[in-house]
């Protein structure tokens, strides 16, 4: 696998006609982790289920591409097979399917026919990333989601990701709801993931998670756009200052949207 | 409603057919008033579809004969050939029961009539259908040209299953296929069915199933459905149950064409039991109208309906599930759930439970739900890399395996998921 590189330039997105996001910028390439930040209902969320082409999100305009290709033409299963994985924040339950079931078709559609997983080695890395996300084996055999806690869901996610392998992924509020331990269980389980091919985007409302995933690169959004990059000194300064300072220094009044997005 | 009704055969030809093939004096002449009373009766009567432009009766009841296995049934039935009955065109290819020695009966309804006539008297449309309930099973009788009579005595637990197929082969064709199962006092058996046809030309299959379960005695009945497009379909299939008696159905209404059926049992011994679980997946234009009834007369009885059906492309399916727990039926119980999964825009679907109760001191309830495909959850399947159709499977599987899942035996579990996957993608 080579390292990949996602382009989002000047995206405009709308859910029922209300603009949410109103241009955003942004790059993310193999090796590198970013963090977006920001206030509640300031479209960070949108930005993710945008980007992987959640149905009920309209892009307006902007472009997206992954290694050249124009993300926004692709199906959602494409922008999956091209390399995108979203954990997102609230994932479905789907009754009658189990976790294994559905993993290993998920990681037999990203390989052509004839080449399919073997179950003993699929069932080798299953093991291996369950353990190494502290989720007992039965998990593997309920169905997916269904009646999964909060914290079970998030690492649910996590684990849907290191086996899957995507080339960049985004956490949407993956550190939402969870206690500390599962916190680090959960940033255990994407450190496992750094390397020069895997490229990041963390969305979240807290500092905290940072702590734990060291990022390169933190922006801030507010009003559908981001305002401030940085360096990981602009988490700390968020956590002991909040976002009013921000406002301040940009000259921003308000900013909030009502969507919670 | 009475609608025109032309058949190509009379009362002679009905008794010089029965009479060619060895029937007993009774059963010719109760093919000849059935087929007098035809055209008096109406079709079964079925809700929220039309089904009066149907052609259940189109085909000829005088098959082709044809002999041996096919590499289809080859593959459906597999190395094992005991405790088999298969028929093609309504006529016996292969028969096998090992049991025989135990007194298990395990033959065509013909062969039964000549060796026993007593037996098959005895339940031939009398305590379960009635030949007069409506016009289809009239013909039934009329017409039957295919049929199976089982027959397990008292006491004697058989431990594999009995199994069965018949196929349909000639389009225009009609089968008329009659199936007695008797289990007699304190026995136990597992019967499973399987009714293939071919193709897209016309072709009727009229199916009336009379299930007997005595005193104490536990029947699995197990039904795989694959009928082609061009049937169609009427099947009634009949449960009377006795006395702290079980029956359970396991149901795979796995057909293309038009199709009513009807499952209802008659739970008239105390303490007596039925559970009947059906999925069906309804594709291309096909119209189906499932009816499963349960009808409680014994005190203490316990019944239990549970059906899923998912709709593709513009098929319409219509479960009507009702529960009547009749006078005198007291501390009963009957309990049902129908869901309805749509995948389409143009599919319709549609779930009726009724509860109809003549008794105070019962127990009911029922559930019914009617819904589209949930987009996020495809959504959801899709963002790791499943296609639509890939997702719409797991979706799929996933709504019918409460019901498949929990499908008595094993081997129509196996075969169901088969087909379901083959009527999915």
């Amino acid at each position: 696998m080579k390292a990949s590189h996602l382009k989002i330039e000047d995206l405009h997105v709308a859910i029922d006609g209300k603009e949410i996001l109103k241009g955003v910028n942004l790059e993310i390439k193999g090796g590198e982790i970013h963090a977006v930040m920001g206030p509640n209902g300031t479209g960070k969320s949108t930005l993710a289920s945008a980007l992987m082409g959640h149905p009920t999100y309209e892009v307006t305009s902007g472009s997206v591409t992954l290694d050249g290709e124009d993300v926004l033409e692709m199906e959602v299963n494409e922008r999956a097979q091209a390399g995108m994985f979203l954990a997102m924040q609230y994932p479905s339950e789907i009754s009658g399917v189990t976790n294994s079931d559905f993993l290993r078709s998920a990681i037999n559609s990203r390989r052509e026919e004839g080449d399919e997983i073997s179950l003993m080695k699929f069932i080798r890395q299953l093991d291996a990333q369950m353990g190494l996300l502290e989720m007992p084996g039965e998990m593997a055999h309920r169905y997916l989601n269904e009646g999964f806690s909060g914290g079970e869901k998030k690492r649910n996610e996590i684990l849907q990701m290191t086996m899957l392998k995507p080339a960049i992924a985004i956490l949407d509020e993956i550190d939402s709801g969870l206690d500390i331990d599962a916190l680090k269980v959960v940033a255990k389980g994407v450190n496992e993931m750094r390397s020069p091919e895997f490229g990041c985007l963390i969305i979240t409302h807290y500092q905290r998670l940072l702590n734990y995933i060291e990022p390169d690169f933190i922006h801030i959004m507010m009003g559908g756009k981001i305002v401030m990059s940085g360096g990981k000194e602009l988490a700390h300064r968020l956590e002991a200052e909040g976002y009013d300072w921000v406002k301040k220094e940009l000259g921003i009044e308000e900013v909030e949207i009502e969507t919670k997005a | 409603m009475t609608v025109e009704l032309n058949l190509a055969v009379n009362r002679e030809a009905v008794a010089e057919r029965a009479t060619r093939l060895g029937e007993p004096a009774w059963m010719i002449s109760k093919r000849q008033d059935a087929l007098d009373l035809a055209p008096t009766l109406a079709l079964p009567k079925v809700e929220k579809i039309k089904i009066g432009g149907w052609n259940f009766t189109e085909g000829t009841a005088d098959l082709e004969t044809v002999t041996g296995l096919t590499p289809d049934i080859e593959t459906l039935i597999g190395e094992n050939r005991d405790h088999m009955l298969i028929t093609r065109n309504g006529q016996l290819v292969h028969a096998q029961n090992s049991e025989a020695t135990n007194g298990v009966i395990f033959t065509t309804l013909v062969d039964a009539m000549k060796h026993h006539p007593e037996l098959v008297e005895k339940y031939f449309m009398t305590e379960g259908v009635n030949v007069n309930e409506d016009r289809l099973a009239a013909l039934n009788a009329a017409l039957m040209n295919g049929g199976t009579f089982l027959y397990v005595p008292k006491g004697v637990k058989l431990t594999v299953p009995m199994q069965a197929i018949y196929t349909l082969e000639q389009a225009g064709g009609a089968l008329y296929h009659h199936a007695i199962i008797v289990a007699d006092q304190d026995s136990e058996l597992t019967y499973i069915e399987n009714f293939v046809s071919y193709g897209e030309e016309a072709h009727n299959v009229n199916v009336v199933t009379e299930v007997f379960v005595e005193a104490n005695a536990k029947v699995l009945f197990g039904g795989v459905d694959t009928l082609a497009k061009g049937a169609v379909t009427y099947m009634n299939r009949r449960g009377v149950v006795k006395q702290g008696a079980k029956l359970e159905w396991a149901l795979g209404h796995m057909n293309d064409g038009h199709t009513i059926t009807e499952t209802k049992t008659h739970l008239v011994g105390n303490d007596s039991f039925s559970d009947t679980k059906a999925v069906t997946v309804g594709r291309g234009d096909q119209k189906q109208n499932f009816n499963v009834r349960t009808d409680h007369f014994g005190k203490g009885s316990e019944g239990f309906i549970l059906i899923h059906g998912v709709q593709k492309d513009s098929a319409t399916s219509i479960f009507n599930g009702t529960s009547m727990i009749h006078h005198g039926a007291s501390k009963s119980n009957g309990v049902q759930t129908e869901r309805v999964l749509m995948l389409s825009e143009k599919a319709r679907g549609d779930a009726n439970p009724i509860l109809l109760i003549d008794e105070d001191d019962v127990m009911a309830g029922h559930a019914a739900s009617v819904g589209r495909v949930d987009e996020l959850q495809l959504y959801y399947l899709m963002s790791r890399g499943l296609s639509r159709k890939e997702a719409e499977r797991l979706v799929v599987h996933g709504f019918l395996q409460p019901v498949v899942s929990e499908l008595a035996i094993d081997s129509v579990k196996e075969r169901l998921v088969q087909v379901i996957e083959g009527k999915v993608n």
